[in-house]
């Protein structure tokens, strides 16, 4: 007898006498509808409980016209103007002033762009001779300037206070724990600034008692040590890339927050093909890395190992380079000795640079350059960045135990967060007789102070730098105070009782000890003052030593190494509270919104760890129990190819919750794991079996698959001896069963448009020089009021970016490689079956970024497409988006090759659901007035900055003259850092772009499709030889 | 009664005609009366003296920067006066107490130098200066009963005209009805007349082809009705709001003939034209705190009204009048904005007024005529594309125009290029 089958979506269902599941499985919806919302009134009878229908109808009408009686009536709107006008500011006209960004983990030196008072963007100011290259947390930094969680009061115990009442108790304690003789301890980041320091002499002067410690919440003192071992003093040595032919980098992330970072522009001039002569030049860059980094994927050759290994690579060039010996370790022979021979090859034009935690790596760092002479190693330039000595918070957690430390007072520093053991100092600092925090915002350290003195933010606050030496900087005001804030510098002298404020204090600073009688009004106007140095001219090599190398060349490997890492986003955390860097995508990953643990292929599979991809298209991934000595920390996991087999990733700076809107408590606090301030940490992974992650991963397709039409690279050596028909062929498309080249003509189907007068614009975008650094997405955000959408909304592909910079991974080794399986590829069922090889990423594969916004396309598929001729084409090349006109059936989004059109799902300004910054009056401050804040249901893109281009028409019509080159610039190509991306009109002859448009690496993405673009690429070229891949 | 709604109908329109007419009535009433009343010509030529050299420091009646100088001449020595009105820091230096004393009265402002005046031009100044003037307000007082518009002539000719031409519709119709009762008279005489007829609304439902007409007409002008309607939604042309403080454009641009571009001054380089602050107001207002120009007695406007909103200014900006100082107290003016553009529009000031040279009244109407400001332009898109289809762009001198007019002019084979022609009808001109 043959028992039907039985079909069941839960267990519980095949229990049939269970009453609740037969009532359910009659219901269409678990919940009753909540028709009872609009009934206030509660009634005996159960019935009335609920309103019916035609109440419901009732309402509706009544709101319906109670709405429309209101709409009858316009709004008055008001307008208040100035009762007495500040000579510089004309509404409507941006004005711009110099300053410096320094928060002790980035420096640099910009432009703050305001309007009516309010500043609303950060550009790099060109004129500074160093440091102008702003990153994206530079260019997001405005924004914190807005943050309705800044404090804004005085506070003791949490109560408001006011500043009397807070320098009275200051005062008072800090006098008593003088009298008595006991310590108290000003902790700071690193700083860089002359009168800083001086100010604080004067504070120790009024109160002998209180010593001054420098922290950097991911330290740098073993490259401190070392320098100063060798040069005597206390910095970072400098390097300038772009004098580099051969650049080996040892776990050194330079194009990310290696030493700051900001190495990239210099790296991007020797990485573009230089034609001097019969032959095209570039650097040779060799990377040695754990985790997959921003700089491994930009190098010719990368090799993922685990960190002994690198450790013993390093021991082994210098052991061959400064002490001549012959390295004999089998496992690393080979890549040892290419290095050494790539060296070789041109000795000082090489630089090697390593990030490797321990003073001893650094040294022999040191020891290669000098002997190398290598032209870009600057030692006589140091970096002053970094003051941190090795410990701080152990000393501090152990003085006050001890009883030694009775009072601390900190500023811009949250060790309770950023410190392995900032759950034992949190413990401590309420054991304090006396705690005071210097802050701009409530994070985990400032809550536990007794008081709380709220900082003005930088955008508010005087200041001044001096990176290296004799580079000297100025920060000045933009704005006044938001709040009831003060410089920090101001409290500082307040409390010494110097009666000065903090201006006159820098001003009389500068004009005795650093402007040598030259123009304070100019260097403020510039942002920057250059001083002659003694320390440049007199710098002598000393003799070097030889360092001991055991210690490396006896490193073992954990069976599992975690590497911690800083991301591209969020760096060490500072601006975790930040909703663009949080909803900006990592550059490797591609993920937002999150840490995760990333793991290599092979371990991956060993673990039986998986990322699955569920049917709306969002990455899902295995959740794991990490633990480190005595710290756990549950994380998901993403699966990373490039990562070494033996190692796992995990970022910093995320998982902060104190002064942070819920939206941004996202990721877990990888500081816990930075024991001993190591980066490196043995680590135990235990698979959690059924829980997944939920990513909000905005790119699933890794691969290009081979289709050479959106990615097209080649060698320097083919690119030196071939024909531009080899490696950068035109795309050949079929007319009448003959090919015809697609720019030709004959195969247009369009009308074409004369663009021959007048400007049109072009961007050219060089594969070469992009390093993937993300500047351009945040510069982009800010100039174009773009919406921040959250974590479930990227999740679902509804992510608002104008501008995105795709990552593409090889399957095979290369992508050349790729692009030859799949053109030999003839026939269907083996098409099928590459094409699903092609689609997985190699286990060291190779990384090309690619910046994708609205191509401009002057044949555009979706101007065709629009019903309403809400997308149109103009005369200057752009292609024009009217959002008044659109009635969003998105049709063109549809028609789109390249996918970079954004549809507004939601009103995201003014709305509790989506609630950053465009959900507060402050935080709409932030907002460019040029340009319109879209609403929902409206389809939106790239418009090349249209309101840029026609400022700088106007400005030059107002003045009744031609336009010169450089003067047209779009907020992704001014932002750039590696000048990667150049913006102007091509009918101007002379302009770069029309250059570039003649070049032998021009090519247009998907070209066959025809649509014409007005971006155009500049093919990828790899240095590297036919043999090695 | 017919011409009385035309007016309430379209006051908007025709009430400035009305103020235009009232105005004019009021000045040809005041300007022949001689404030002076004879022919004093002394006075006449010291009032000319002062306007040009004293007004900007002194009033007549009250303290300025300067003293009051009505009875200056009593008050002092004639031939001291000359001296000092010469050289007025020769004498404090000369350590006159008189000198001296009034020096330190006034904060020690020196008084300008007035060598070239003659000790006639000085007894002129004097003269008109030491002037009471004769209230004329009786005059004034006789112009404001007089309410009929002199235009109403005009509508009154009309008005007859219009009913003459219905007397003779309505004749006709009389003769043509005549003539078809008499032709229907004749054809009944063949016909028996239906004696049960049905009553016309009951036949006009019987009829389906009428009744089909009328829905579909009655549809029409229906939808024509709500698209008329729906087409002015948004659109605030005339809109007059009442304003804090009573500026009026006719007094400042038309009687005294500022420019625009003095106060408006953000148009010549900003998107805005930018409501002036208030210390441009101050720039004039320092000095005239009192009202002299012609009223409009008839709307209310005399010049105690007037004067009274000089004082708002002063409330506002906080100066304090008696001291000729400020207070600091400011209090800003909430005005209310009367061109609004949605915010999805771009439109530069600059542009329009500074590139293209457009005069201001071109958008804004005959602002100088406005005693109170209003809405003249639609402000529509079509509105503002109509214009960039017909005006041409005036390239004289402007060298970013020239090689692409040149190449522009010759691809559409003319002379002068539209607006248009330049690429001004492209959507993301103005929206972006």
């Amino acid at each position: 007898m043959s028992k039907e089958k039985i079909y069941w979506k839960s267990i519980h269902q095949l229990d049939g006498t269970n009453p609740e599941l037969s009532e359910l499985s009659n219901r269409e919806f678990a919940d009753k509808l909540p028709t009872d919302l609009y009934d206030n009134h509660i009634s005996d009878n159960q019935e009335d409980q609920f309103s019916s229908r035609r109440d419901f109808l009732k309402y509706l009408g009544f709101s319906t016209a109670a709405a429309a009686l209101v709409a009858c009536d316009g709004p008055v709107i008001k307008s208040v103007p100035y009762v007495v006008k500040p000579e510089q500011i004309t509404p409507g006209n941006a004005n711009y002033y110099a300053t410096t960004f320094f928060d002790g983990y980035d420096y640099s030196s910009i432009l703050v762009k305001t309007r009516e008072g309010r500043p609303i963007k950060i550009e790099p100011n060109t004129d500074a001779p160093d440091f102008y290259q702003a990153n994206a947390r530079v260019h997001a930094s405005i924004l914190s300037l807005y943050d309705t969680q800044r404090l804004q009061v005085p506070k003791a115990n949490s109560r408001d206070i006011s500043w009397e009442d807070l320098y009275d108790q200051t005062k008072g304690k800090l006098n008593e724990l003088s009298q008595n003789n006991q310590k108290v301890v000003l902790l700071t980041n690193s700083l860089i600034s002359p009168s800083t320091q001086d100010i604080i002499s004067k504070l120790i002067l009024k109160y002998p008692n209180i010593e001054h410690i420098q922290y950097d919440s991911i330290p740098h003192h073993w490259v401190l040590d070392a320098f100063e071992g060798l040069y005597g003093q206390r910095a970072m040595p400098n390097y300038d890339f772009s004098k580099a032919q051969v650049i080996v980098s040892i776990d050194a992330d330079f194009l990310g927050d290696w030493q700051l970072g900001g190495y990239g522009s210099g790296y991007a001039k020797s990485r573009v093909p230089n034609q001097t002569g019969q032959k095209a030049n570039m650097s040779y860059h060799v990377h040695l890395e754990s985790n997959l980094s921003l700089t491994g994927s930009n190098a010719d050759k990368r090799v993922a190992l685990q960190p002994a290994q690198i450790k013993k690579v390093l021991a082994h060039i210098y052991q061959n380079i400064c002490l001549g010996m012959d390295s004999k370790d089998d496992q690393i022979q080979s890549i040892v000795s290419h290095i050494i021979d790539r060296i070789k090859s041109n000795p000082n034009r090489s630089v090697v640079v390593s990030g490797i935690e321990s003073s001893e790596a650094q040294s022999m760092i040191l020891s290669i350059n000098q002997s190398l002479q290598s032209q870009a190693f600057l030692p006589n330039e140091p970096l002053y960045f970094k003051k941190g000595k090795a410990n701080p918070i152990e000393y501090i957690v152990e003085g006050i135990s001890q009883g030694e430390i009775k009072g601390l007072i900190w500023n811009g520093v949250n060790p309770v967060y950023s410190s392995p053991i900032g759950d034992a100092l949190g413990g401590q600092i309420q054991n304090l007789d006396f705690s005071l925090a210097l802050t701009t915002v409530y994070d985990e350290t400032s809550k536990l102070a007794q008081l709380v003195a709220p900082t003005s933010h930088y955008l508010e606050a005087w200041n001044d730098y001096n990176p290296k030496p004799g580079y000297y900087s100025i920060a000045q005001p933009t704005i006044k105070p938001l709040f009831y804030t003060k410089d920090f510098q101001q409290i500082l002298l307040d409390l010494a009782e110097v009666d000065s404020n903090h201006l006159d204090y820098i001003k009389n600073y500068w004009e005795t000890n650093i402007l040598d009688g030259s123009d304070w009004n100019k260097a403020l106007h510039d942002g920057f003052f250059i001083k002659e140095d003694s320390n440049l001219s007199d710098f002598e090599f000393p003799q070097l030593q030889p360092i001991e190398r055991a210690s490396l060349l006896s490193a073992e490997d954990a069976p599992m190494s975690l590497i911690l890492y800083p991301k591209i986003s969020l760096g060490d955390g500072q601006q975790a509270g930040n909703p663009w860097l949080q909803e900006m995508p990592d550059p490797i990953t591609r993920v937002s919104w999150d840490n995760y643990l990333t793991v290599s292929i092979s371990d991956a599979k060993k673990m039986d760890l998986v990322n699955t991809t569920n049917s709306h298209g969002a990455i899902d991934g295995s959740r794991v129990l990490i633990q480190v000595q005595n710290q756990e920390i549950e994380i998901p996991v993403f699966i990373q190819p490039g990562q070494a087999p033996g190692t796992v990733g995990l970022a910093l700076g995320y998982g902060r919750r104190v002064g942070l809107k819920k939206e941004m408590h996202v990721g877990q606090n990888a500081f816990k794991l930075l024991l001993n301030n190591e980066r490196t940490q043995s680590v135990t992974i235990n698979p959690i079996i059924g829980k997944m992650h939920e990513f909000a991963c905005i790119q699933l397709q890794s691969t290009v698959m081979g289709r050479g039409e959106i990615i097209k690279e080649t060698t320097l050596e083919e690119f030196n001896t071939k024909e531009k028909e080899y490696y950068n062929p035109v795309v050949h498309v079929s007319k009448n069963h003959l090919e015809v080249s697609v720019r030709s003509d004959e195969v247009d189907a369009w009308r074409s448009f004369d663009h021959s007068t007048g400007h049109l614009f072009n961007l050219s975008i060089d594969l070469n020089s992009c390093t993937g650094c993300g500047a351009c997405v945040i510069a982009c955000q800010t100039e174009n009021n773009v919406p921040v959408v959250g974590k479930r909304e990227v999740r679902r592909s509804r992510d608002m970016h104008w501008l995105r910079i795709d990552r593409y991974y090889s399957s095979n080794d290369t992508i050349q490689e790729d692009q030859k399986k799949a053109e030999e590829t003839t026939w269907f069922g083996q098409a099928y079956s590459t094409f699903r090889d092609l689609e997985k990423a190699a286990e060291n594969p190779e990384v090309v970024f690619q910046p994708v916004m609205c191509q401009h396309c002057n044949h555009a598929p979706c101007e065709t497409v629009c019903p309403v001729a809400a997308t149109v084409h103009g005369r200057q090349g752009q292609n024009q988006m009217a959002y008044n006109r659109c009635v969003g059936t998105r049709y063109c989004a549809n028609n789109c090759p390249y996918k970079v059109r954004r549809f507004n799902w939601f009103r995201y300004n003014k709305n509790k659901e989506f609630d950053f910054h465009m959900n507060s009056p402050l935080g709409r401050m932030v907002l460019n007035p040029d340009v319109v804040v879209r609403s929902r249901g409206v389809m939106e893109k790239c418009s090349f900055c249209m309101q840029r281009t026609q400022k700088t028409i106007m400005d030059a019509k107002l003045e009744g003259r031609q336009i010169r080159d450089g003067e047209f610039n779009t907020a992704c190509a001014q932002a750039c850092t590696t000048g990667a991306l150049v913006f102007g009109d091509v009918n101007d002859e002379n302009s770069k772009v029309a250059k570039l448009k003649k070049s032998k690496r021009k090519y247009y993405m998907i070209e066959s499709v025809g649509t014409k673009p007005n971006v155009m690429y500049q093919l990828k070229v790899r240095n590297k030889d036919k043999n090695e891949s | 009664m017919n011409c009385f709604s035309a007016v309430r109908i379209n006051w908007r329109k025709v009430s400035p005609l009305v103020l235009k007419s009232t105005t004019f009535l009021i000045f040809s009433l005041i300007s022949p009366v001689d404030v002076f009343g004879q022919d004093d010509v002394a006075i006449q030529e010291g009032k000319a003296l002062f306007n040009t050299h004293c007004a900007a420091c002194h009033k007549v009646n009250r303290k300025a920067i300067g003293p009051a100088l009505a009875g200056a001449s009593e008050r002092y020595d004639r031939q001291w006066l000359y001296s000092w009105i010469r050289n007025s820091s020769a004498v404090i230096a000369s350590g006159d107490p008189i000198a001296v004393a009034l020096f330190e009265e006034y904060n020690q402002s020196v008084m300008t130098a007035f060598p070239q005046l003659s000790d006639e031009d000085i007894d002129n100044i004097l003269a008109y200066t030491d002037f009471v003037p004769e209230a004329t307000q009786t005059a004034l007082a006789a112009a404001g009963s007089e309410t009929e518009p002199g235009n109403s002539t005009l509508y009154r000719v009309l008005l007859v005209g219009l009913l003459g031409v219905l007397l003779l519709l309505v004749l006709m119709l009389y003769f043509i009805q005549k003539r078809l009762v008499k032709i229907k008279s004749e054809i009944d005489a063949d016909f028996q007349p239906n004696p049960k007829l049905d009553p016309i609304w009951k036949a006009f439902a019987k009829n389906q082809f009428l009744v089909f007409s009328a829905v579909v007409l009655l549809f029409f002008v229906g939808l024509y009705q709500l698209y008329g309607y729906m087409m002015q939604i948004g659109i605030d042309q005339g809109y007059q709001p009442v304003q804090p403080i009573h500026f009026s454009h006719k007094i400042h641009s038309g009687d005294n003939q500022i420019d625009c571009k003095y106060c408006h001054s953000s148009a010549r380089v900003s998107k805005h034209s930018g409501i002036p602050s208030l210390n441009i107001c101050m720039n004039c207002h320092r000095n005239i705190s009192q009202y002299d120009g012609p009223e409009d007695l008839a709307a209310g406007y005399d010049k105690e009204f007037y004067t009274n909103e000089i004082k708002k200014i002063y409330a506002a900006v906080g100066w304090d009048e008696d001291n000729q100082e400020y207070t600091g107290k400011t209090q800003p003016v909430r005005w209310i904005r009367i061109h609004n553009l949605p915010d999805f529009v771009y439109f530069n000031h600059a542009q329009h007024t500074q590139v293209a040279g457009i005069d201001c009244q071109t958008c804004h109407g005959p602002v100088e005529e406005m005693e109170v400001l209003y809405q003249y332009a639609p402000l529509t898109m079509g509105w503002c594309i109509e214009c960039h289809r017909e005006s041409n762009i005036d390239l004289l001198g402007n060298e970013y125009y020239q090689k692409v007019h040149q190449e522009l002019s010759k691809k559409y084979g003319v002379d002068q290029l539209t607006v248009a022609q330049m690429g001004g009808l492209e959507c993301a001109k103005c929206h972006y």
